[in-house]
């Protein structure tokens, strides 16, 4: 079973640019959340804080006790071996083979024989669709190979926590598909916690258990997916419709003169009815059930009371199918 | 200024937080303390300071890269053996006519071997290996990590777990400083004799004088001097170079600069640790005779 990521209070400026203040959730154990946000809100640096390679000034990231802003180096070396990070554009050790990359967590951490080190890589190349591509460096391959190449370095160690950071960028729709249900599939296999940043809205409707999403400098929202797929804050609504009305602009944020103009002109469509929610993704058929959504059915059904009126409708209708959350 | 200043948009009350005006926008402000200019190199200094100790450190513990170092070894002794024997004999040649020629006005001719071998063994062969193993393995581990720097492998690699200090800069330094010991006894041994060739055959010296004067004047604590100032400047050869390369300042060109930086800030070291280590040794170690 995954670890529950605690988030407190975390704040991060570079020099005198603030990125984000007082960033406040809880990724539950087990789960797949999903933060979103417009390109340049420091979701990467959101994550990275997670991991403990930035250290934010104010805050705390709690896992399995070990706070990865505060704690010592080499506690926080120990944790890291939980986590299985996907970086943006693989970060692959250029000198090294694909496989050589791959293996190279198993080579670091464990006493496996050479054997079963190949056994488990080919076994993780298989599942990122890379067979036969093993013996190449990773200068000789494209962008999305690479991606995946890193995503198979960041399950070879059977990770507790998964962060993902744009899984979907250099792949093209098919692939990001693919890649979505991947990730279901590997919840249910692995039970680990997941989070995913992306500005992908496919990924982002049909993948999560919880998001959020980061804006100007604050964590807008996080909590179940209905909660932000029904939500009416203009930030969110613009940011799912990919309307240019609203209050994102090129740079961030609009000025105020922008945005009166565009309310007087009322360019804002109006609603038509309140949105309907995608369901979300099962895991392929073989695939166990992921205890992640079990859990999270009872924790929702929990705090159902202080949940917006559409959110609720949607968590009862995407539960009223059939109990337990196996759709067809 | 001319673009307006971004404001928050009016809605969302019960979401979002107070809008950040200019004052609220960095709620830390008042803990950070703001650097003083004039301390900036301090800092650096006390960085690299740390990254030495880090380095020690990280050595004796465990597992220790084998294969890592082996590999490095090879690579700093490849691009350094060849050049060190070709610089090392007109370099002990140069001393050994120049202090021939000045015995010579003197008349103590006879001391021209052991003094041209102490300057050979003291000084000449421990600055040629600093700038060998700065100039050709320090600029190549500088510019080889602050490549990895930027392509993020550094953080991946930290990111597993791995410590980038134990994996890839341990093995470095140590590499670095074994070749510079063996580089330097290779330099000392081709420096003499390119002296003794050039005093005996040029400069119509006799071969029993010179090594005569030799065993007159040079003592053991010499050579010892001569390796551990060797052993120094491996060390800071490859901390220097790990502390630039693990810091580059942005993208590409900063790797560039990185190594640039690295080669300049070692030479200027080690030639003034060369001068601090002479100054103790010969205080500290009576000259023969005496």
């Amino acid at each position: 079973m995954g670890i529950e990521v605690v988030v407190e209070g975390l704040t991060k400026s570079f020099g005198k640019q603030n990125i984000w203040q007082d960033v406040s959730l809880t990724l539950p154990a087990g789960e797949v959340s999903v933060m979103l946000g417009p390109s340049g809100t420091g979701k990467t640096v959101f994550l990275k804080s997670i991991i403990g390679l930035l250290k934010p000034e104010q805050g705390r990231v709690l896992i399995n006790g070990v706070d990865m802003v505060n704690s010592s180096e080499r506690d926080i070396m120990e944790t890291r071996k939980l986590f299985g990070l996907m970086f943006q554009d693989g970060a692959l050790f250029g000198s090294m083979s694909l496989f050589d990359n791959i293996a190279f967590p198993l080579r670091e951490h464990t006493r496996k024989k050479e054997s079963e080190i190949r056994r488990i890589v080919m076994e993780r190349i298989d599942i990122v669709g890379l067979l036969g591509s093993e013996g190449k460096l990773p200068g000789e391959i494209s962008g999305g190979m690479r991606k995946r190449a890193g995503l198979a370095r960041a399950l070879v160690l059977d990770p507790q926590i998964i962060l993902c950071d744009e899984p979907d960028s250099g792949l093209d729709p098919v692939r990001t598909a693919y890649l979505s249900q991947l990730l279901i599939d590997l919840n249910a296999q692995i039970d680990a916690t997941m989070l995913i940043v992306t500005h992908n809205l496919d990924i982002a409707a049909t993948v999560p258990d919880n998001m959020g999403m980061l804006f100007c400098r604050n964590l807008v929202t996080f909590g179940p997916r209905e909660v932000l797929l029904t939500s009416d804050t203009p930030v969110v609504s613009q940011f799912l419709a990919g309307r240019r009305e609203g209050p994102i602009g090129m740079s961030e944020e609009k000025d105020a003169a922008t945005l009166a103009a565009e309310q007087l002109a009322d360019t804002v469509p109006p609603r038509t009815g309140p949105r309907t929610v995608v369901p979300q993704l099962e895991p392929s058929p073989g695939m166990p059930v992921r205890q992640g959504a079990l859990r999270r059915r009872e924790r929702v059904m929990a705090m159902m009371g202080q949940l917006p009126e559409a959110a609720r409708t949607a968590i009862l209708d995407s539960y009223a199918p059939a109990a337990g959350g196996a759709r067809t | 200024m001319t673009a307006p200043m971004p404001v928050r948009p009016p809605e969302p009350p019960e979401k979002l937080p107070p809008p950040p005006g200019p004052g609220a926008t960095t709620p830390s402000a008042p803990e950070q303390r703001r650097p003083s200019r004039l301390l900036a190199p301090l800092r650096e200094t006390g960085k690299l300071f740390a990254l030495a100790v880090a380095v020690a450190r990280a050595i004796f513990r465990r597992p220790f890269q084998v294969r890592e170092f082996i590999e490095q070894f090879w690579f700093v002794a490849s691009v350094t053996i060849l050049p060190a024997a070709l610089v090392s004999i007109p370099f002990g040649a140069v001393i050994a006519l120049q202090v021939g020629s000045l015995t010579q006005q003197l008349g103590a001719q006879s001391f021209t071997g052991g003094a041209s071998v102490l300057a050979v063994i003291q000084q000449a062969s421990p600055i040629i290996v600093a700038l060998l193993i700065s100039g050709a393995a320090g600029s190549a581990i500088c510019a080889d990590l602050g490549s990895r720097k930027i392509r993020e492998e550094l953080d991946a690699m930290e990111v597993m777990g791995v410590s980038p200090i134990q994996r890839l800069v341990v093995p470095r330094v140590l590499a670095t400083m074994l070749v510079a010991v063996l580089l330097n006894g290779l330099i000392s041994v081709v420096g003499t004799l390119g002296g003794y060739f050039f005093n005996v055959i040029m400069q119509d010296g006799t071969p029993g004088a010179y090594l005569a004067s030799f065993s007159a004047l040079a003592q053991l604590p010499d050579l010892y001097i001569s390796e551990f100032k060797a052993l120094i400047f491996g060390f800071i050869a490859g901390i220097v170079a790990a502390y630039r390369g693990l810091n580059p300042r942005g993208g590409p060109k900063g790797v560039g600069d990185a190594v640039n930086q690295s080669v300049v800030i070692t030479f200027m070291l080690l030639f003034f640790v060369n001068m601090v280590l002479t100054a103790i040794y010969l205080q500290i170690v009576p000259a023969k005779g005496s």
